[in-house]
C-alpha cells in the first residue's frame, strides 16, 4: 500500500517536473461538425503539450444545446468546456455562469481575434467564450450554370438579380434548382436565414418598445419574396432542408445558388465530397438597396462554466484549440482549406491562406455584419440573425415552424405572419415584457 | 390429393410470408447494406443494392471517432443492471399479487402501469436537480435506477400474468405436503416461472436498451450508452448516410443478435396473459 | 383460502415495488405540481416565486394546446389501428404452415429491436428524403413526382414510422394468442362450410379479443409519450406537435419550467382520462 502511494507520488512529481502542472482530465462538450471532429482527432497534441487528458461528449447540435443548457442552468457541473454559440454567450455571461476569459496568456494574442467575433462573444466588454470558428453567410454559386444562363454574378448582388438568376438557372426536369435556401424549422435553421433576409428588406423582430413586428409590410414583402422564389426555383421538399440537406444538394450539383454559412465553402470546394468542387464561385449576400446586406454573424465558441474544478486545464484547452498554433497544426495535417476559419485576423493575413478561393469573400462577409446595428430601423436588441434574449430560441423555433408550413404550401404567407405575430406576442408577454 | 393441396397452400403461405417479412425487415437490411457503401454510393441514383464496392471504411471512421466499446459496455450495464434489479424487486410483488390477490390487487396493478404515463420531459429539471444533489449525474448507478423504475411497472405486470397461469392446485398440493413458503417458491414455483421470467428479462432488456430520453439527458462522458453514440452521428455536416448507417448498425447489432437467439423464447413468452 | 400469515407475507413482498413506484411517481409529481405554480425561468434568474394559476391558464389558452391534444390522439389512434389490423393479419399468416417459419418470424419482429432514434433517422434520411430517399427513387421510377413525406404527409409519416416499430410487438402477442386457438374448432367450422370471413369473425376474433386489449393497453402507454420520432423527423413542425412535444418546447426550447410543468399536469390528466377509458374496456376483458 505504502509502496503504491509512493509510486503515485513519484509519478505526480515527474509530471510536475515535466509538464509544470498536475494532469487533469477535462470533459469537453461539442457539436458533431467537421471542424470539431477534426479537433477531437488532434487531442493527442493537446495532451502532449499540457499533460491534460480530454473526454469528449460529441452530440448533434440540438441535443447538445439542450444538454449544456440544462447543465448550466442547474449548475450540474458535468462539463469543463462547453461549445456554445454567439447567441448563448452574452446571455450566460451576463448571468455569471461563465468564467471570464480576461487573463489569457500573451502568446494567445487575444487582440488577434476578429473584432466582430470578439464583440459578439462578450458581454459588457468582457470576453466569455473564445471563437473556435466564425462565419457569416454568403452566396455560393455554380459558375458554369451562371454562364449557361448568360449572366454574370457581381461581387455584391441585390435580391432582384439573385431572383432573376435563380429562375434562369432552374431546370426542374434535369433536377437542377436555381436556388437552395433553408426551409427547415428552427431558430438556427430557417429563421437564421429569414431574419437576415428580412433585415435586408428593412424589417426587424421588435421595435424599440419590444413590440413584435411580424405585422409590418417589410416582413410581408420578405416572406412573399422568399415563398415566390422558392416556388419557382427551389428544390422539392425545401421545407425540410436545413444546412446539411442543402449542403448535400449543392455537393451533388443540384443547386445553382446557395446562400448559407461561409464555412460551407470549404465543403463545396472539396473534391472528395463535392461533384462541383471546381465550379463554385462566391459573392456577398444580397441586399435590397436599403443599406443592410442579408448576412449573419455566428461563431462556435468554447467557454468554461463557472464552478468547474478544472478551470486551469479548461483554460489551457481553450487556449490550445483557438490558438494560432492550432491553425498551423491543422494546416500541416489537413491543408489550409480545412483550418477553422473566421476567428483570427492573422489567418487572413497569412500568405498561405490568401490562395484559398473563398478566404477573401469570407472575411468581407464577416466585416459586412454588425451585430450591434443589425437592421435598417433601430432595435433594442443585439444580434443579427437572432435576438440575444433568453426567449428567442423558443419563439423563433415556433415561428420558424409557421414559415416552414407556409413554404410547404400548407398555409399562406399572411396566415404564417399572423401566427408568428401571435406566438411572439404570447411568449414575450409570458416572459414579462 | 389432400397432401398436394396442403403443399400448394404451404407454398403460397411461404411466398406470401417471406415477401411480407422482407418488406418489414427491409429498412434494417437497407441500413446494413448502406453501411458498407461509400458516401457517394449511398446516395447514388438509381440506388444500388448489392453490386457496389463493399467497404469497411465507415466502420473504421466511426471507431476512430468514438470509443464504441465504452458506449456498448455502458448500454449492457444499464440495460442489464436495471432489468435484473427490476425483476428481483418485481418477483415478490408479482407473486403475492398472483397468489394472494386482494380486492385492491387490480387497482394497484393498473396504478403501477399508469405511472408510466408521466411525460418524462416535464420532470427533467426536477430529476436533474435531484441527481446533482445525490451525485448521480453521469453515473451508471443513476441510470440503472431510473431505467429500472421506468420499466418496473411492465416487469411487475408481465410476471403477474405469468404467475397467474401457474395452477393453484399444485401450490395447494405442496402446502398439504407441508412445504414452507420458501420451499414453495424455490421448488414448486420457480421451475414453472422460469420461462416467464426469462421472457420478461428479455423484453425489458430491449426496452431498457432503447430508452433514449433519460440515458441521453443524464449522462456526459462516463456513463453514456449507445443512444448517445447515435446522437453524435445524426445529421453532421456533409454526406453522412453511410456513416450514419454504420453507427446505426453498430448500435442495433448487439440487440438484434440477442433477439435472433432468443426469438423462440420471445415468441412463446410475450403473452401478457393474453392467452386464456 | 389465503391465511392471515400469507396475507401479511404478501404485503411484505409487495412493499418494495409499491414503495419504489410510489416514490418514483410522487416525488416528480409533487415537484411538477410545485413548479407549475411558480414562475421558473432558468435563463432569467431561476425561481421567481408563486404565480397562482397563471401557468395553467397560459398553457391551456395557448393556440398550440388543443391542436397538440388532437395530434396526440390521432397518433395514438392511428398507430393502434394500423398495428392491430396488420398485426392480426400477420399473426394469422405466420401461424400457417410454411417453410422457414423461424426466419420469417425474426424478420417480422426485428424492427422492435431498433432504437426509436435510429429508426427515425433511417426512415427520415434513407426513405423519406425527397431527393435521395428510396421512396423518391421509387416514385421517380414510375414517373411520379416524389412526395415530400415529412412536410406534406407529416402526420402519416410519423404514424408509419411508429407503426413499423410497434407492429412486431402486436404481432407477437397476437401470434401467441392465435397459437392457443383450438384448431379442431376451426376445422369443424370449415367442414360445416362456414366461409373464411365468418370463421374469422365468429371464431378467431373473439378468441383474440383479450390479446387485442393487452396490445391496446401496453401500446397506448408507450405511444402517449412518443418523442424521439418527432424530435428527429419534424421537430414538431407541420402539425406533428404532440402534447409531450409541446411540453418539451416549453421546458427546453423556451426555458419556461413553470409553464412546462403546468403542461405536465395537463398531460397527466390526459393520460388518466385515456387510462380510465382503457381500464373500462380492459377491466371487462381482464378480470383479475
Amino acid at each position: 500500500m505504502y509502496a503504491r502511494n509512493a509510486l503515485r507520488a513519484a509519478t505526480a512529481l515527474c509530471l510536475v517536473a515535466g509538464g509544470g502542472a498536475f494532469a487533469d482530465t477535462i470533459t469537453v462538450a461539442t457539436v458533431n461538425n467537421g471542424d470539431m471532429i477534426r479537433m477531437q482527432g488532434l487531442t493527442e497534441d493537446f495532451t502532449a503539450r499540457t499533460g491534460h487528458e480530454v473526454e469528449w461528449v460529441t452530440l448533434e447540435e440540438n441535443v447538445l444545446r439542450q444538454r449544456v443548457t440544462t447543465d448550466i442552468t442547474t449548475k450540474g457541473g458535468q462539463f469543463d468546456v462547453m461549445t456554445i454559440g454567439m447567441y448563448e454567450t452574452p446571455i450566460w455571461g451576463k448571468n455569471g455562469w461563465l468564467i471570464p476569459l480576461d487573463d489569457l496568456s500573451a502568446d494567445y494574442d487575444v487582440d488577434d481575434l476578429l473584432p466582430a467575433m470578439r464583440d459578439g462573444l462578450s458581454h459588457d466588454g468582457t470576453l466569455y467564450a473564445a471563437p473556435f470558428y466564425g462565419e457569416s453567410s454568403m452566396i455560393m454559386y455554380r459558375k458554369d450554370l451562371m454562364e449557361k444562363a448568360g449572366l454574370t454574378m457581381p461581387d455584391a448582388p441585390d435580391w432582384d438579380f439573385v431572383a432573376e438568376a435563380a429562375r434562369a438557372m432552374t431546370d426542374k426536369a434535369g433536377e437542377t434548382y436555381g436556388i437552395c435556401l433553408r426551409g427547415k424549422a428552427g431558430w438556427g435553421e430557417n429563421m437564421a436565414f429569414l431574419t437576415t433576409l428580412a433585415n435586408s428588406f428593412g424589417a426587424r423582430w421588435f421595435d424599440e418598445d419590444w413590440k413584435p413586428q411580424f405585422d409590418s409590410p417589410e416582413w410581408k414583402a420578405a416572406i412573399d419574396f422568399y415563398l415566390d422564389l422558392m416556388a419557382d426555383a427551389g428544390p422539392p421538399g425545401a421545407s425540410g432542408n436545413g444546412f446539411n440537406e442543402n449542403l448535400s444538394l449543392f455537393q451533388q450539383g443540384k443547386c445553382g445558388m446557395w446562400i448559407d454559412a461561409t464555412v460551407a465553402a470549404s465543403f463545396v470546394t472539396n473534391p472528395d465530397d463535392s461533384a462541383v468542387a471546381d465550379k463554385v464561385g462566391f459573392a456577398l449576400a444580397p441586399d435590397d438597396g436599403k443599406g443592410k446586406r442579408a448576412n449573419w454573424l455566428w461563431a462556435w465558441a468554447l467557454a468554461i462554466p463557472a464552478g468547474t474544478d478544472n478551470a486551469e486545464a479548461a483554460t489551457a484547452f481553450i487556449e490550445w484549440a483557438t490558438s494560432k498554433d492550432y491553425i498551423e497544426l491543422v494546416a500541416a495535417k489537413e491543408g489550409w482549406a480545412n483550418v477553422p476559419p473566421g476567428a483570427r485576423t492573422s489567418l487572413y493575413e497569412n500568405p498561405n491562406y490568401k490562395d484559398i478561393p473563398f478566404a477573401e469573400m469570407t472575411l468581407d462577409s464577416i466585416k459586412a455584419a454588425d451585430p450591434l446595428d443589425p437592421t435598417v430601423d433601430p432595435v433594442p436588441y443585439v444580434g443579427i440573425q437572432f435576438v440575444a434574449i433568453p426567449e428567442f430560441a423558443g419563439i423563433a423555433t415556433q415561428t420558424g415552424q409557421e414559415f416552414s408550413a407556409a413554404l410547404a404550401g400548407q398555409q399562406t404567407a399572411d396566415e404564417a405572419l399572423e401566427k408568428a405575430q401571435a406566438i411572439t406576442a404570447e411568449e414575450m408577454e409570458a416572459a414579462g415584457y | 390429393m389432400a397432401r398436394a393441396v396442403t403443399n400448394r397452400r404451404k407454398s403460397v403461405n411461404t411466398i406470401l410470408a417471406w415477401i411480407v417479412g422482407l418488406v418489414i425487415f427491409f429498412p434494417i437490411l437497407w441500413t446494413i447494406l448502406t453501411s458498407f457503401k461509400t458516401e457517394a454510393q449511398a446516395i447514388s441514383s438509381p440506388p444500388v443494392f448489392l453490386f457496389f464496392d463493399w467497404t469497411l471504411e465507415n466502420y473504421g471512421v466511426v471507431q476512430e471517432r468514438s470509443d464504441y466499446m465504452r458506449f456498448l459496455w455502458n448500454s449492457v450495464i444499464i440495460a442489464g443492471g436495471s432489468t435484473l434489479i427490476g425483476v428481483i424487486i418485481a418477483v415478490p410483488a408479482a407473486w403475492s399479487m398472483a397468489f394472494v390477490p386482494s380486492r385492491r390487487t387490480k387497482d394497484i396493478l393498473l396504478w403501477m402501469l399508469s405511472t408510466k404515463m408521466l411525460p418524462a420531459v416535464g420532470v427533467l429539471y426536477p430529476i436533474y436537480l435531484m441527481f446533482i444533489r445525490l451525485g448521480l449525474l453521469d453515473t451508471r448507478t443513476g441510470l440503472v435506477i431510473v431505467v429500472m423504475l421506468i420499466n418496473l411497472p411492465i416487469i411487475v405486470w408481465m410476471l403477474y400474468t405469468y404467475f397467474r397461469e401457474i395452477p393453484v392446485d399444485i401450490l395447494e398440493a405442496a402446502r398439504m405436503d407441508g412445504a414452507s413458503l420458501k420451499e414453495e417458491i424455490l421448488h414448486v414455483l420457480t421451475p414453472m416461472a422460469v420461462p416467464g421470467i426469462a421472457s420478461t428479462l428479455l423484453l425489458n432488456f430491449i426496452l431498457a436498451w432503447n430508452e433514449a430520453f433519460w440515458t441521453l439527458n443524464l449522462t456526459a462522458a462516463k456513463a453514456a450508452p449507445l443512444t448517445a453514440f447515435i446522437a453524435s452521428y445524426s445529421s453532421p455536416e456533409g454526406l453522412f448516410f453511410a456513416k450514419l448507417s454504420a453507427a446505426s448498425t453498430m448500435a442495433i447489432a448487439p440487440i438484434l443478435i440477442l433477439g435472433w437467439f432468443s426469438q423462440k423464447q420471445l415468441v412463446r413468452g410475450l403473452t401478457f396473459g393474453a392467452v386464456k | 383460502m389465503a391465511t392471515q400469515h400469507s396475507r401479511s407475507a404478501a404485503r411484505l413482498m409487495m412493499a418494495p415495488a409499491v414503495i419504489l413506484l410510489l416514490g418514483w411517481m410522487l416525488v416528480p409529481l409533487m415537484m411538477t405540481l410545485w413548479f407549475s405554480f411558480r414562475k421558473y425561468l432558468p435563463l432569467r434568474g431561476g425561481d421567481q416565486g408563486f404565480v397562482g394559476f397563471d401557468n395553467f391558464v397560459r398553457f391551456i389558452t395557448s393556440s398550440a394546446f388543443w391542436p397538440s391534444v388532437q395530434t396526440t390522439l390521432v397518433i395514438v389512434g392511428g398507430v393502434l389501428l394500423i398495428t392491430i389490423v396488420l398485426g392480426v393479419l400477420l399473426a394469422i399468416l405466420l401461424d400457417q404452415p410454411m417453410w422457414g417459419q423461424g426466419v420469417v418470424r425474426i424478420l417480422v419482429i426485428a424492427p422492435f429491436f431498433v432504437m426509436p432514434t435510429v429508426s427515425a433517422l433511417v426512415w427520415k434520411n434513407m426513405f423519406m428524403d425527397p431527393v435521395n430517399g428510396l421512396f423518391a427513387h421509387l416514385w421517380k421510377a414510375f414517373g411520379a413526382e416524389p412526395i415530400v413525406w415529412l412536410s406534406d404527409a407529416s402526420l402519416f409519416s410519423i404514424i408509419l414510422i411508429v407503426s413499423w416499430q410497434w407492429l412486431p410487438f402486436a404481432t407477437l402477442i397476437l401470434l401467441t394468442a392465435i397459437q392457443s386457438l383450438d384448431s379442431e374448432q376451426l376445422e369443424a367450422a370449415e367442414m360445416d362450410g362456414a366461409p373464411v370471413f365468418s370463421r374469422f369473425v365468429y371464431i378467431v376474433l373473439p378468441h383474440l379479443s383479450r390479446a387485442i386489449t393487452i396490445v391496446i393497453l401496453i401500446q397506448t402507454i408507450f405511444l402517449l409519450s412518443v418523442f424521439a420520432e418527432i424530435f428527429v423527423t419534424t421537430g414538431g413542425a407541420f402539425g406533428t406537435r404532440t402534447l409531450t412535444y409541446l411540453i418539451y418546447q416549453r421546458v427546453l426550447e423556451s426555458q419556461n419550467v413553470g409553464l412546462g410543468s403546468a403542461g405536465g399536469v395537463y398531460a397527466i390528466i390526459l393520460a388518466n382520462i385515456v387510462a380510465a377509458f382503457l381500464m373500462r374496456i380492459v377491466g371487462k376483458n381482464l378480470d383479475a
